[in-house]
């Protein structure tokens, strides 16, 4: 196919990694974090790392919204499901998220009412079809995710659907980058920013980490020339001495992002003062709660949730591996206790995740192993 | 679920604006376009679908682009493309 060969060509990536290469200081080592998950799975997929200098290291985002998901959380959803006349809704992905007691897939075991959709639109039609049950969504996700349940509300709203409710965990990639950059544990040099969460906030939240931290960001598409481009983008700055948001996928992300999206998330939904991250802890103004305006589709406020924190189990380091301070190699249970079938940690569950994506492609003990030919 | 899969505008649904039939590699489902209304898609674009809501419109190029991309990571699309089978939105 013509198209994707644009996207694919070794003989390309070669030149870009050969101009990366030559824009490297000598001595100087540089970190760049890719801050979605999807990045991640590309890097691994594709054997990227192998493509670049040794001077640059590829640190893991936070940015697979179901490796975030406190384990408390997945109680609370547990608890809720279990309500009589309840049906849970969930998206695939979630269903082995581990809580303190066990996951969606072992609650459905003995024979609490969750079911897998693809859409809230989905659930939404499971609670036209069963008007004598309750039907909760599990809304999870960073932005990208976020507007398809505002929507899902308004519609709700619409059609005056009493039996349908969220239970919300939307989270936002603001604070949590803004985080890590406050994190004493790690020195950036630079950000491959996330392409689907842009497509909807753009390209403008970002400027602060280039203004106030003198941080680079570059939007990047899931390609694996995408992402070598945005490296060579992001090191140009970094040669330059600038610190600028530049955008790499103007295909899909538009500079100001998608404006029906974002009034459908203000409309219905506000943030939260605060909000636990597994792994991270607690970051202020980092997830979305359902408006007052819209209570009567708020599971927290029509359910009972016990609400309590669960600390992370002992073994688990997927707070370092979040903040990109361990490789997922590195944590004692990788690959042994922890595997995607038996996940401690979340990092392992989704195919997003930073463990699973090493897991999956059998770079369960990488080290650099080729290097790259500049000719 | 963080994926998302490119797909061809067939139709709108009558009496029904934010709604459109699409075709994802040969499978045809409904998607809202409601996130588009500033822009709608026509029968015959493309774009990029996410959790059953169209989130930008795409060109043809960038849709096969994406959709070798997919096909190239196995398991996790062959899940999204099961769930988007059974989904059922109208
Ligand atoms: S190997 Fe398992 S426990 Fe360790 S960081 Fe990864 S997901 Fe968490």
């Amino acid at each position: 196919m013509r198209f994707v060969d644009e996207f694919r060509s070794a003989d390309k990536a070669h030149a870009l990694a050969a101009k990366i290469a030559g824009l490297c200081e000598p001595g100087r080592q540089y970190k760049l974090m890719e801050v979605c998950g999807g990045h991640t799975h590309t890097i691994y997929k594709h054997g990227l790392e192998d493509y670049l200098p040794e001077q640059i290291t590829l640190v893991h985002g936070p940015g697979c919204p179901v490796c975030v998901i406190p384990m408390g959380r997945v109680d609370d959803a547990i608890a809720l499901a279990s309500h009589p006349d309840t049906i849970m809704t969930s998206f695939g992905d979630m269903m082995r998220v581990p809580g303190s007691q066990g996951s969606f897939f072992d609650a459905k075991a003995q024979g609490t009412d969750i079911r897998m959709v693809y859409s809230p639109l989905d659930s939404l039609k499971i609670a036209r079809q069963n008007p004598d049950k309750r039907v909760v969504f599990m809304a999870i996700g960073f932005e990208t995710t976020t507007p398809s349940t505002a929507m899902t509300v308004l519609r709700a709203a619409a059609e005056k659907l009493d039996n349908f409710s969220i239970f919300c965990n939307h989270v936002t990639i603001i604070p949590a980058m803004k985080a890590i950059l406050d994190s004493p544990d790690l020195r950036l040099d630079g950000f491959i920013g996330p392409g689907h969460v842009s497509t909807v906030i753009g390209c403008r939240p970002y400027e602060f980490v280039a203004r106030d931290y003198g941080k680079p960001v570059v939007v990047a598409g899931f390609e694996p020339l995408d992402i070598l481009q945005s490296i060579y983008m992001l090191m140009v700055q970094l040669s330059e001495g600038r610190s600028e948001v530049e955008n790499q996928y103007t295909r899909v992300v538009p500079w100001d992002g998608n404006l029906a999206a974002l009034t459908a998330i203000n409309q219905v939904l506000e943030l939260r003062p605060y909000f636990e991250w597994r792994g991270l802890g607690f970051i202020s103004h980092s997830a979305m709660r359902v408006r007052p305006e819209y209570a009567k589709f708020d599971a927290e406020l029509l359910f009972e949730v016990p609400g309590v924190r669960v600390a992370d189990p002992k073994a688990c380091q997927c707070g370092e591996v979040l903040k990109g301070v361990l490789k997922p190699w590195e944590c004692k249970v990788f690959g042994t206790a922890c595997t995607p079938e038996t996940p401690i940690g979340t990092c392992m569950v989704s195919p997003e995740g930073a463990c699973a994506a090493y897991y999956n492609f059998g770079r369960m003990n990488r080290r650099r192993v080729v290097e790259v030919s500049i000719s | 679920m963080c994926l998302g899969i490119p797909g061809e505008v067939i139709e709108f649904l009558p009496d029904q604006p934010d709604l459109a039939r699409v075709d994802v590699s040969g499978v045809r489902r409904v998607i809202n376009v409601g996130l588009l209304s500033d822009d709608l898609p026509k029968p015959g674009e493309w774009v990029l679908i996410h959790v059953g809501f169209a989130l930008s419109k795409i060109d043809e190029a960038e849709a096969a682009a994406a959709l070798q991309f997919l096909e190239g990571i196995g398991q996790a699309y062959a899940d999204e493309m099961e769930a988007l089978q059974a989904s059922q939105i109208e």
